[in-house]
């Protein structure tokens, strides 16, 4: 097993034939991912790689029985692909888009709670299955197969952590790029549920950020999980935030601080990793340690 | 992006929002004419993107126009935590009685605006908010049908406005509301909704913030941009979409995404250096990309030596190596550079660094050491 893509599951690309669809795709592909069909509206009838255009969400669910879509089409467009997604049925979105404006995904997120779709990002780098394949723009050559779950806010982050893991011996399960904007649609708290229940799934690895306070709601889940999990929070050199007015300051208090998040991680039970490098050893001795009571 | 007070009291306009007349002087002459034109007494307020203006001797009046032009001539130049004023909104003074607090933020918790309404308004509401937060009502919005006026009285009445402020004060919000959402606003607020001893209800200060990624559509906001004079460097990178943030070290730093170049920054000041700057080239950078940002960096005085690190995935490590030889001809001779590459390209993109005499670190720690050391070095 895995969490939420795993080998078979079928995959539509919207936006497969613009330029980040058009270089992804095939990576994918050469991944294992099962890529069925691309979606762009009026290009319905031509083909990429082989595989169908069609100008619909509708259309392509309905010729492919996909289940899952990921969306490369540029931020103007990106809010109402997700809609069109979950319209159709999806079981799973990932939006790898950045610089959604946030007025659309306020309305994405008010859709969504009307439809049983999960949505991953936007602005990520997507997920994968090691074995299974990617869905999204991860370098797929890093990973390896095993059972360490992996979530990050951040790309880039996730690929050097990610081939830390994999040159310690550590193979993972399943890596999630929830995404870094501030409305995303699945967080590190739903991600490590879904871990939490994975057969395959014996230890998580969380890479959080400052800003927000998604790290400090999964270190309260976290406390009862389990599974252990190994945590690192990247930005505790970055001076205090650029506040938002004084409705910022209202509204967030003093929640945010990567200080606030590794506090709160600690409290919870879970280990905070100084450096990236100390996450495998930590990682290491969480296993060992095993299951907790 | 940050706009002017002005800037956002001609939204909130657009939008049925009383706002007191006002316009833009930029020497004490046309401050003089335009109070003559409004009738005294006048407010004179500087225009400059940052809180606290009044505590800064930002806000000054004038009881004839003779002395509006005075006021503009101390508030005009004038440096207010570290910005220099350059221009002044001239109003008609109001005699305030009562002062509320209306405001709509995006919140990443409930993924919408929430609407803030406080009776205690004006600049104590931050104090307000730590000592007394239940002074302050606040609830999100239901995007699909925005904050009908019915709603948007109740939640001023819960928060304790008088009843004859009450019906006003909630088309205002409501107003304030459509305001947010058509302006792609990220903060939209009015501090002070003033009640004058005229029985007036109008926006007496209005701060809105208009969310970067939807300047594509909001073209007349984009155009109001303005370079904020304490970090010129930030507001040209943002035009050549990189992402620069000016901080107080002397290290350099560059690298791709945001969470990798705040780690990166993390492992700089365990190395015992202090970063100069967080610089996110973003996702496919070229080499003419990674050049002008190197070039970026430098034009920071206090910058002595640059860290690249650059994990390869869509941005490859030929093109990155290519970048930082083309910016070495053009940048201050001798100052130490070091360059990380993993994933794409990198081999390519190290044996090019190799080739150039540039110093390159194996890992994000040793790239950190070497850097801080260079510098340390140069120092003695």
């Amino acid at each position: 097993m895995s969490i939420l893509y795993h080998t078979g599951d079928k995959v539509i690309v919207q936006g497969m034939t613009g330029a980040e669809g058009r270089y992804h795709t095939p990576r994918m592909i050469q991944s294992g991912a099962q890529v069925v069909a691309g979606v762009t509206p009026g290009k319905g009838g031509q083909t990429f790689e082989n595989l169908p255009v069609f100008d619909t969400m509708t259309e392509a669910k309905a010729h492919t029985g996909a289940t899952i879509s990921c969306i490369f089409v540029p931020p103007a467009g990106a809010a109402d692909a997700i809609m069109e997604a979950a319209a159709a049925g999806m079981a799973l979105v990932v939006c790898i888009t950045e610089n959604i404006p946030v007025n659309d995904m306020t309305r994405v997120a008010a859709f969504l709670k009307q439809h049983p779709t999960r949505l991953i990002g936007p602005n990520c780098p997507g997920l994968a299955t090691p074995g299974a394949g990617k869905i999204g723009i991860m370098p797929y050559q890093i990973m390896r197969e095993g059972n360490v779950g992996f979530i990050s806010r951040s790309g880039t982050l996730t690929y050097e952590v990610v081939s830390l893991l994999s040159e310690a011996g550590l193979g993972q399960s399943s890596i999630i790029g929830i995404g870094g904007d501030p409305i995303i649609g699945t967080t590190f708290i739903d991600c490590l549920r879904l871990f939490e229940q994975d057969p395959q799934t014996t230890a998580v690895v969380m890479c959080g950020e400052i800003g927000g306070s998604d790290e400090e709601d999964a270190a309260a889940y976290a406390a009862t999980m389990k599974k252990p999990v190994v945590a690192f929070i990247s930005g505790r050199t970055a001076p205090p935030g650029k506040r938002m007015g004084h409705a910022g300051a209202i509204i967030s208090g003093k929640t945010g601080t990567a200080q606030g998040k590794v506090e709160a991680l600690q409290t919870a039970g879970v280990p905070v990793a100084d450096t990236i490098f100390d996450i495998p050893e930590l990682t290491k001795q969480a296993l060992a340690k095993g299951a907790r009571a | 992006m940050k706009i002017h007070e002005y800037q956002a009291k001609e939204i909130l306009r657009r939008y049925g929002i009383p706002v007191q007349p006002g316009e833009i002087a930029t020497t004490p002459e046309q401050a003089e004419q335009i109070a003559q034109r409004f009738g005294v007494p006048v407010v004179i307020k500087a225009q400059v993107y940052v809180g606290g203006r009044g505590k800064a001797g930002g806000i000054q009046f004038g009881d004839t126009p003779a002395q509006a032009g005075d006021a503009a001539r101390r508030v005009l130049g004038m440096n207010i935590k570290g910005l220099t004023v350059e221009k002044v909104l001239v109003t008609p003074k109001s005699d305030i009685k009562e002062e509320y607090y209306l405001g709509i933020i995006l919140d990443r918790a409930s993924q919408a605006p929430v609407v803030m309404v406080s009776a205690a308004g004006g600049v104590e509401i931050e104090q307000v908010a730590e000592e007394t937060p239940e002074k302050i009502v606040k609830e999100p919005i239901d995007v699909r049908w925005g904050l009908p006026p019915w709603r948007a009285r109740e939640l001023l009445a819960q928060a304790g406005v008088p009843p004859t402020v009450v019906a006003r004060g909630g088309a205002i919000l409501s107003q304030l509301a459509a305001a947010f959402t058509g302006a792609d606003a990220t903060l939209a607020e009015i501090n002070p909704l003033a009640l004058t001893a005229d029985g007036q209800v109008l926006a007496a200060d209005a701060k809105i913030l208009i969310d970067d990624n939807a300047l594509p559509r909001q073209k007349e906001f984009a155009a109001w941009a303005e370079p904020e004079e304490a970090n010129p460097i930030e507001f040209e990178a943002r035009a050549e979409g990189l992402t620069y943030v000016k901080l107080d070290g002397d290290v350099g730093i560059i690298g791709n995404g945001a969470g990798l170049v705040m780690t990166t920054l993390d492992m700089v000041a365990r190395a015992g250096g202090k970063p100069a700057n967080f610089l996110d080239i973003g996702g496919g950078a070229r080499a003419e990309t990674m050049k002008k940002s190197l070039l970026f960096v430098a034009r920071d005085p206090q910058v002595k030596g640059i860290l690249v690190n650059i994990f390869g995935g869509i941005t490859r490590g030929e093109e990155v190596a290519k970048g930082i030889i083309l910016a070495q001809q053009e940048l201050p001779a001798g100052m130490p550079i070091v360059a990380r590459l993993s994933g794409t390209g990198a081999e390519e993109g190290r044996a090019m660094l190799a080739g150039a005499g540039l110093t390159w670190g194996s890992d994000m720690r040793d790239g950190a050491r070497k850097i801080v050391a260079a510098i340390a070095a140069q120092g003695k």
